[in-house]
């Protein structure tokens, strides 16, 4: 009778099965330490990726958008007399006085006749007055966007026929193939932090499947299917990649902060000084949240993959 | 002990069945035939390296044979699909000759196991599994885990994970030898008792005084081949 009522306090007390029973083992075969350790590493690598992939971006839509807005306008014999809309004026003088107002000019300058002079240098040499050649007048023109270039084109040709407006295009094709470069690169990273990834996970997961062997292939033999015995494993490592990712995050959040503020200066992002969160792009904000869940996807579909695969030689 | 009430889906049957482990590898089984019909009881016999265990691990679907036609509970295993062999093993119960309990879970979890993987409520698992442990007399060591019970308490624990489930096929590979001869007799009843119900038995064993005192036909290998049934003698 005391035996009866022992067994029934004891076996009360193991009714109640917690939801992440551990028949296989796995906290002690996954251990929660190397792996989340080089989990977060691995999301670290990543955030800095994301990070120079969104600066590129920014960076080349900055630098474009200068490029493109800078003109320059060029006058052929600009001592001549202009045409007839510009009656008295040099075609010099008649582009200079349509170019000031020009609506989307922000501002033009004539160069000087020694900086022409250097301009030319490569081609004609350091002293192209003795040439006697009549050197065109060129104006640097700040715009307020690249496509005022072809009404200004127009317009000029009537002061001063002949006249050419150049926006600045190989630059723009030039610094596109850059920033492209750039973001290719920061991809090139982020593939290759996911396919590291997928690695260690594996690494992990057979490890794993080391060291449990005996435990997978005795459920096995009692009957659990591939995908109970591979869930178990998915279960674990979807967890632990999830919380290595995350902490990795975490970790970086403080350095792109602090870079975002040496940067300041120099980009067009909000001043030191500003909201915390206004100093990383909101894109970039976006993106964060998402890699602990790409980890954890990573480390969900590998742990399948690897146990199915290794399960699949059982008969 | 004779077959109860006979059906081909509790039975099993083997035709010119061979094993070997490995291409180039000799068989451990020659063509062996013989069948063993629903609710029957069969010793199986033979010096150690006969290929006791190996016909027990074909019959427990730890292994495919290399040749010949295998018939369990009722399924033709050389062209059952992979994927329906684990409720298939669901009801067959194995009793290891080293016991294969898993170390990191109490006897409790470890007799739970086959209800849980076959997706039994919690309350009837703690309702059978208290039931059998108390038949097996752990109900003090429920929750001691392998390392801590003796070799006999652990085998009492394999035993009673092998018939929780109430298997249509229980199988045995030396179920007494780290047994006293009470304990033993306690599990003669047992098996005797579940072979009643229905359930086929085959207990592999080199205790012959064993089997004096619970007749029954036999199988009988040596070097991997069928040689004789102690009723044919």
């Amino acid at each position: 009778m005391s035996e009866r009522v022992m067994s029934d306090r004891t076996l009360a007390a193991v009714s109640l099965r917690p939801r992440n029973a551990d028949d296989l083992g796995l906290r002690r075969a996954l251990s929660d330490r190397l792996l989340p350790l080089l989990v977060a590493a691995m999301a670290f690598l990543a955030v800095l990726a994301l990070a120079g992939a969104v600066a590129a971006r920014g960076l080349a839509a900055h630098w474009r958008s200068d490029a493109a807005a800078l003109l320059t306008v060029q006058v052929p014999q600009p001592d001549a007399p202009g045409e007839a809309a510009a009656a008295g004026l040099s075609r010099a003088a008649a582009v200079e006085r349509s170019l000031a107002g020009e609506p989307g000019v922000l501002s033009a300058r004539r160069l000087t006749a020694d900086e022409v002079s250097a301009l030319l240098g490569p081609w004609l040499g350091t002293d192209a007055k003795i040439l006697a050649l009549t050197l065109p007048a060129v104006f640097e023109v700040h715009a307020a966007a690249a496509s005022v270039a072809t009404s200004l084109s127009a317009r000029l040709q009537t002061m001063a026929s002949g006249t050419l407006v150049e926006a600045n295009g190989v630059w723009f094709n030039r610094l596109g193939a850059l920033a492209g470069s750039l973001q290719a690169c920061a991809a090139l990273a982020l593939v290759l932090v996911a396919f590291v990834s997928t690695a260690v996970v594996a690494v992990a997961t057979r490890a794993g499947i080391a060291a449990r062997r005996d435990a997978i292939e005795i459920v096995h033999g009692l009957g659990a299917t591939d995908g109970m015995i591979a869930g178990r494993f998915a279960a674990r490592l979807t967890m632990l990649t999830f919380a290595g990712a995350l902490a990795g995050v975490l970790g970086a959040v403080p350095m792109l902060l602090v870079i975002a503020s040496l940067t300041a200066p120099f980009s067009t992002a909000p001043a030191v000084g500003s909201a915390l969160a206004a100093r990383l792009p909101a894109v970039l904000w976006a993106a964060l949240p998402t890699l602990p869940f790409a980890a954890g996807c990573i480390g969900w579909v590998t742990a399948q993959v690897t146990v199915r695969a290794w399960l699949s030689v059982l008969p | 002990m004779t077959d109860a009430e006979s059906g081909a889906d509790r039975g099993i049957a083997l035709t010119g069945v061979s094993l070997c482990y490995g291409r180039a590898a000799p068989p451990v089984l020659h063509e062996l035939s013989f069948a063993v019909a629903g609710g029957g009881f069969r010793w199986l016999l033979g010096a150690s390296g006969a290929g006791k265990t190996s016909l027990l691990r074909l019959l427990t679907l730890a292994v495919r044979p290399s040749a010949g036609a295998l018939r369990v509970l009722g399924a033709a295993i050389e062209t059952t699909r992979r994927a329906d062999l684990p409720p298939l093993r669901r009801r067959i119960g194995v009793v290891f000759q080293d016991f294969r309990l898993l170390p990191h879970l109490s006897a409790f979890d470890n007799v739970a196991l086959p209800l849980r993987l076959a997706g039994r409520p919690e309350g009837q698992v703690r309702a059978d599994v208290s039931e059998i442990m108390r038949w097996v007399g752990l109900t003090r060591r429920i929750d001691a885990h392998p390392a801590e019970l003796s070799g006999g308490e652990q085998q009492r624990v394999a035993i009673a994970r092998a018939v929780i489930g109430r298997p249509a096929l229980l199988l045995a590979d030396e179920p007494t030898g780290n047994l006293d001869d009470t304990q033993a007799e306690r599990l003669m009843q047992l098996l005797a008792e579940l072979n009643r119900l229905g359930t086929t038995v085959i207990v592999a064993t080199h205790n012959e005084s064993l089997v004096r005192r619970h007749p029954a036909e036999a199988l009988v290998l040596e070097e991997g081949r069928l040689v004789a049934r102690p009723d044919d003698e």
